[in-house]
């Protein structure tokens, strides 16, 4: 007898298999003809300036960190909704309250500025130009004669 | 009996390997032709009559590109990256229904791969991972753009996942089931006796926001800041040549596939061909019909994927993240109180 996670399971190995099987065909047959300057990473035709394995924004950290939060109440909300009906206003209190928390902390996150994504604010150029209209014309006018 | 299993289960496996497969190789050259109509150009054209045999051509060419693997990256995370991402990509196909349980020489036929019953907890676990595919190549490559590429694909993925699992749970509210088929089944009653009761009718709001996070998490225009190609070059898949690359933008197509037979089975009924049980047809006519409307859901589906692509700009990161957290996720949650409501006192 064969469950219904076996079929998925013999899925997913078919799958990894005919990738896998791609890979190999094509290590066969294609050429290999490295050196040096085919091999250095791509920086658009520059030396590589340095690693790329450095520090990043923390924003990514802190979104990462929010989703966790989220993702697990989200899960929570889950055999909830499959018992619901069954249950009927006890459930939907329940929920209400569930959410109730779950949406202020989103508030606290999102009064803290923690959705924020950093902008970058363009400055106008402050030049003012030295030569009026009235020279200008002149200008035009004296070159034209 | 067991022998007997095995192998119904490996002809469907079969089938829906091929299937995808020839699908997605159709798809590229449908995206090809579809965007030079839209630019008023021809499109491919050489090989083949209507270019048809385009795809092969390219995956031919893939076959025989030399790989690249740059002397800084790490080479097995370099591999093991595109393994990831096109795994993930075909086997959410498993647990989407494609047809009605079909009565054959006295046995059932599920017209799907495995009936699992948490379908939706699977296809929500499976997109998860596909975040691994394309941060691991990212990360993996030691390029500035495969880096950047990779740190916005798995904050975007993870921040349209948050949407997508809760605009779900309107659809679980209704059926009381996490199973795709059961799901299904439900979707082909009627309003009032006219109106197909599919979920699209029951939750516009919850489909608009599961589609938004779908192209999201396909990362198909107007979200595909991971390779935003005016600054980031490629993006995760810079450094990726030859078949590797082959295996990123096989699974970017899967991944489209899958994506709307997702939303068809969730939102649009999935197999389910309005009044045909209404008709005395014979029940072979009848499956095969249920079969015909799905393929015609998804390719519609899939031709709206594309329209979208080449009609509309791309996002600006800002904009991408306060979208996903500021707009879905309130609309969403929304979502789940006003169902809740309905069900209730309805």
């Amino acid at each position: 007898m064969l469950t219904d996670f076996g079929r998925i399971l013999i899925f997913f190995i078919l799958g990894a298999l005919f990738t896998g099987a791609g890979l190999v065909t094509a290590w066969i047959i294609r050429p290999s003809r490295p050196y040096a300057e085919k091999l250095s990473t791509y920086e658009c035709g520059e030396e590589p300036v340095g690693e790329s394995w450095v520090k990043f924004n923390i924003r990514f950290y802190v979104i990462a960190l929010i989703f966790l939060l989220f993702e697990v109440e989200v899960v929570f909300l889950f055999p909830w909704a499959m018992v619901f009906k069954s249950y009927g206003v006890f459930a939907f209190v329940e929920m209400l309250v569930f959410l109730g928390i779950l949406v202020v902390g989103y508030a606290y996150v999102w009064v803290k500025g923690d959705l924020e994504w950093d902008k970058p604010v363009p400055k106008t150029s402050q030049y003012v130009d030295k030569v009026g209209v009235v020279q200008y014309e002149a200008l035009k006018e004296n070159i034209t004669a | 009996m067991s022998v007997e299993f095995i192998v119904e289960a490996l002809v469907k496996i079969g089938l829906v390997l091929v299937i995808n497969l020839t699908t997605v190789a159709y798809l590229v050259l449908a995206e090809r032709k579809i965007s030079a109509f839209i630019q008023n150009r021809l499109g491919p054209n050489r090989v083949g009559p209507w270019g048809l045999f385009q795809s092969f051509a390219d995956i031919g060419k893939l076959f025989f590109k030399e790989d690249i693997v740059p002397s800084a990256a790490n080479k097995f995370v370099h591999t093991l990256a595109p393994l990831i991402s096109i795994t993930v990509a075909m086997s959410t196909f498993a647990v989407v229904p494609f047809g009605n349980t079909f009565a054959f020489n006295g046995h059932d036929y599920k017209l799907m791969i495995g009936d699992v019953n948490i379908g939706i907890l699977f296809i929500l676990a499976m997109t998860s991972l596909g975040v691994y595919g394309i941060t691991l190549s990212g990360w993996a490559s030691n390029n500035k753009y495969s880096l950047l590429g990779g740190l916005r694909a798995s904050a975007q993925m993870i921040s349209y996942e948050l949407s997508m699992g809760l605009s779900v749970i309107g659809v679980v509210m209704i059926a009381g089931s996490l199973q795709l088929d059961k799901i299904v089944i439900k979707q082909g009653e009627y309003l009032w006796g006219v109106i197909p009761a599919w979920n699209i009718v029951l939750q516009p709001i919850g489909f608009i926001t599961f589609l938004i996070a779908s192209f999201a998490e396909t990362n198909r225009l107007p979200f595909d800041l991971p390779e935003a190609e005016p600054e980031l070059v490629g993006g995760y898949h810079t450094e990726y040549s030859g078949m590797k690359f082959g295996l990123f933008f096989l699974a970017e197509y899967a991944n489209m596939i899958t994506a709307s037979a997702v939303i068809v089975t969730l939102y649009l009924g999935g197999w389910q061909f309005p009044f045909v049980e209404r008709f005395a047809l014979p029940a072979l006519a009848v499956t095969l019909l249920q079969m015909g409307a799905f393929a015609v859901k998804v390719a519609l589906l899939l031709f709206f994927f594309m329209v979208v692509r080449w009609t509309i700009p791309r996002f600006r990161y800002d904009q991408l993240m306060s979208l996903g957290w500021k707009v879905m996720i309130p609309l969403a949650l929304g979502n789940i109180i006003v169902t809740g409501f309905f069900l209730l006192f309805h």
